[in-house]
């Protein structure tokens, strides 16, 4: 049962804000998207909510509980997310690097156990990269490492998922995969996503970001609308109701000159 | 059956690879004892070892010249292997070793300091050149702290030039007093400090640098796991439950620490731990519970060969040991250079 909510968050640098006073909620289990133009500060409250920056007005609050007033450890123990430059020095082993989802779980003294062995390799199996356990991490495509850090987010066992653009670099049968399994975890979900047709089929509700503030929120077929694409994106579209999907889908048109 | 898994003939890999150095170091360590200007041989060795021999020239040459500088070379090796293996991680950057973040450069400041004013007030300076080197050591450690703190998180960034720039001021500060000492015969002894030597090991200065490798060694084993997770960003191990500034910190004093504590006693001796560690994670990957111990034996059969060696080339002559650590390390650099780019890993972590 984990509900996420940001109260009037704020963050700013040097005067200028990137994230202005925003407010949201994803209640529990549900999987809600942040879309908006590149800048529109998507990125910046993420990072607000999974606490590497500290919004300079504002509360993150996860069951009512101040995210900022907790341990770094007692954090990551409730949100796992996949930062967007995960880059790894030296030659960390795929599976050395999703059995870390387990360290907010320990002692730092602790070691592994069969348990915690049984979890990355179920991890491994559920994102489709078993027979990439043993290479080097550094030397996996973007996908691959994309999928590899989904599967460290998953035995990390969090009640909420933060992910920015987690279908980045991803082939689209990839995306496809990453979304579903995500929507499928049963947490709490808040994905930044680019691609709106995918925001509309896998998201509950979507908020739409500009210049750092909310200025749509709701259920995919209520926001995203040809008004609203045209003010915040400032792009022509058609938008209608995919028949097989039921979501609200997208067709962008060509810029007239 | 279980011996069919890969996970225990991982461990089977392990094990036999430890083996294998300890007895590589056990083996350097009876050539350390055996060879050099004076030739003993390897059964009078024993004898002298289990105390079968009695008084002679032999026994003094084994246990009180060869001995201690053995051990001592172990330790150190061990010690600046360690060392270089954690900072490395610290930084994220395979260019790291004990020296970059400017301990040395403190220990040589209050070393040569010693050496040319404490030897002019005839003062013993096999006492105050090591305590001066230490706290010279510890005078730096604080000014990089300082400096990569001020006024924010301790950074990978923010530590590496602190430590470049107090490195450079110190170097300075060496030279300096180098080259106004009026007498010939310091710079011959500073010349030695800064090469690096293991050349005055006794017996009484075995004691405190070994107790403080084998607690400063477990407990950076005990560390293994935050230590791994340095190696994915300070972002990632942030999400991970990491609490990064604080870590990074307490690694960094502890790191220092025994650097000044080893070089205290042997000079600066360069290259071990920047090649160590990377010959170690060649061979076990680089996950820290297995990869500290394997860096340590390492370091310690390394330095012992190379302690031997500088003791045989010229003999009589003692090259100092940082001269041939460097002459072996800077090559395999080179080769490492060339055999994998690995510019591009680090440059993407950095």
């Amino acid at each position: 049962m984990t509900t996420l909510t940001t109260e009037g968050l704020s963050y700013g640098v040097d005067g200028r804000h990137l994230v202005d006073d925003v407010t949201l909620t994803a209640a529990d289990g549900e999987t809600v998207g942040l879309v908006g133009p590149n800048g529109s500060g998507k990125t910046t409250l993420l990072r607000c909510v999974y606490g590497t920056l500290r919004p300079s007005h504002g509360r993150v609050l996860l069951d009512g509980e101040d995210l900022h007033a907790m341990s770094p450890k007692a954090r990551a123990r409730r949100i796992a997310t996949v930062p967007q430059d995960s880059a790894a020095a030296f030659e960390l082993t795929v599976r050395e690097v999703v059995a870390m989802g387990r360290s907010p779980h320990k002692r730092f003294w602790e070691q592994d156990t069969d348990a915690d062995d049984t979890l990355v390799r179920r991890a491994l199996a559920r994102v489709g990269i078993t027979d990439l356990a043993d290479r080097a991490f550094p030397s996996l495509s973007g996908g691959e490492r994309q999928r590899a850090l989904t599967a460290r987010a998953l035995v990390q066992q969090p009640s909420l998922v933060v992910l920015d653009e987690p279908t980045n670099h991803l082939d689209i049968r990839y995306q496809l995969e990453i979304l579903g399994l995500v929507r499928d975890l049963g947490t709490t979900n808040l994905l930044a996503l680019h691609d709106l047709n995918l925001a509309a089929y896998y998201c509950d509700r979507i908020y739409v970001l500009d210049q750092g503030r909310v200025v749509a929120s709701g259920p995919p077929k209520d926001v995203l609308t040809v008004d609203l694409l045209r003010t915040v994106y400032g792009v022509s579209a058609e938008v209608s109701v995919h028949p097989t999907t039921g979501a609200p889908t997208v067709v962008y048109l060509p810029v007239s000159t | 059956m279980s011996c069919a898994t890969p996970a225990a003939r991982g461990r089977l890999r392990y094990t036999l690879l430890v083996a294998a150095l300890a007895a590589v170091l056990v083996c350097a360590a009876v050539a350390g004892l055996t060879l050099g200007s004076v030739r003993i041989p390897a059964s009078q060795v024993l004898e002298t070892l289990t105390g079968a021999a009695g008084p002679g020239p032999y026994r003094t040459i084994v246990l009180d010249v060869r001995l201690p500088r053995v051990l001592l070379g172990a330790v150190v090796g061990a010690g600046l292997a360690v060392i270089g293996t954690v900072l490395q991680a610290l930084v994220r950057n395979q260019l790291a070793d004990p020296f970059v973040l400017g301990v040395s450069s403190g220990a040589s400041v209050g070393a040569v300091g010693a050496i040319v004013l404490g030897a002019g007030a005839g003062i013993a300076t096999t006492v105050t050149v090591p305590l001066a080197a230490f706290t010279g050591a510890l005078g730096s450690l604080v000014l990089v702290y300082g400096f990569a703190r001020g006024g924010g998180a301790l950074t990978t960034g923010r530590l590496l030039l602190a430590g470049v720039a107090v490195s450079y001021i110190l170097s300075a500060l060496t030279s300096l007093l180098m080259v106004t000492s009026a007498r010939a015969d310091h710079l011959k002894e500073i010349l030695h400090w800064t090469l690096g030597g293991l050349g005055s090991a006794r017996w009484d200065m075995l004691a405190l640098p070994t107790a403080v490798l084998a607690v400063g060694t477990a407990v950076l084993v005990t560390l293994a796991r935050p230590l791994d997770l340095l190696l994915v960003g300070e972002e990632g191990a942030t999400v991970l439950g990491l609490d990064t500034g604080r870590f990074r910190a307490a690694v960094f004093v502890l790191a220092s620490l025994l650097t000044g504590v080893l070089v205290a006693f042997s000079g600066a001796i360069g290259f071990v731990g920047l090649m160590v560690p990377h010959a170690a994670r060649m061979a076990v990957g680089a996950g820290h519970r297995r990869l500290l111990p394997v860096a340590a034996l390492g370091g310690a059969a390394f330095l012992v060969l190379a302690d031997l060696a500088a003791r045989t080339v010229a003999a009589p002559q003692d090259i100092p040991v940082g001269v041939l650590t460097a002459l072996t390390g800077g090559p395999f650099f080179l080769w490492m250079l060339r055999r994998r780019p690995y510019g591009t890993t680090a440059g993407a972590a950095a």
